[in-house]
């Protein structure tokens, strides 16, 4: 299961409005499966960034150094499908890293919809959809 | 004299839940070979079927990606620091 804390559900889904029709991402900050922070992140991808996404080395290190200094964990990486369903797709899969959560917001038209969350199977063979829950109040470390 | 190795979060599992580990070598291949011998589940998510290193992977030596430099050749001396960054990457569609 995650647990995203209100303000981190509203940056995900404001970032994905925001850079649409492309795609967005960033790095999920938090502590035992509860992210209370959405760090917004440059798209570096070269491939096209309606239909693809990619965090530079030292953006990802920057991620890293953030949950650090916040005393949290990186848990994971969000990132929008514009206009196709928040499912994962074997490109999604092909990138994937165990332990992470993977959440996809879908944006239909420019409006965030559905919102899920993804973890790679041991094996890597595909990925395994958890339970989110949103919170209700904005983000108060907990640690 | 060991150089320190900076193991990201999803592959700390494999590290015995360590952030960073050191190990002995002269060049950044020589340090990751030793690494994989003494941590064997990382060896997966590092190498591909061929033992080379998987695209997605990027290694660091201090502030710059070896792909530029001598690559898994790169020769290492004291005090360097050795980073694994996953390449996080995705998207619809195939």
């Amino acid at each position: 299961m995650l647990t995203l804390c209100a303000d981190a559900d509203a940056g995900i889904r404001r970032h994905g409005r925001e850079t649409y029709p492309h795609e967005c991402c960033g790095a999920l900050i938090g502590r035992n499966g509860r992210v209370v922070e959405a760090l917004a992140l440059p798209n570096t991808t070269e491939e096209g960034s309606r239909r693809r996404f990619r965090v530079r080395p030292a953006d990802y290190r920057a991620a890293e150094q953030r949950a650090e200094a916040l005393g949290a964990d990186l848990l994971g990486f969000y990132h929008s499908h514009p206009d196709h369903p928040a499912r994962p797709s074997q490109y999604d899969l092909d990138h994937a890293w165990p332990v992470f959560a993977y959440v996809i917001v879908s944006v239909a038209e420019g409006e965030p919809e559905a919102l899920t969350s993804w973890r790679l199977r041991e094996d890597r063979s595909a990925f395994d959809e958890e339970p989110v829950v949103i919170e209700e109040t904005s983000c108060q470390p907990e640690f | 004299m060991p150089t320190r190795i900076l193991i990201p979060t999803p592959l700390r599992v494999y590290a015995d839940k360590q952030d960073v580990v050191e190990a002995e070598g002269g060049t950044v291949g020589e340090l990751l070979a030793n690494m994989t011998a003494r941590y064997s589940d990382l060896r997966k998510h590092l190498y591909n079927d061929e033992g080379k290193l998987r695209s997605f992977v990027a290694i660091y030596l201090n502030d710059d990606d070896i792909r530029f430099l001598e690559k898994e050749a790169t020769p290492v001396k004291d005090g360097d620091t050795v980073s694994i960054i996953p390449s996080v990457a995705g998207g619809v569609g195939s």
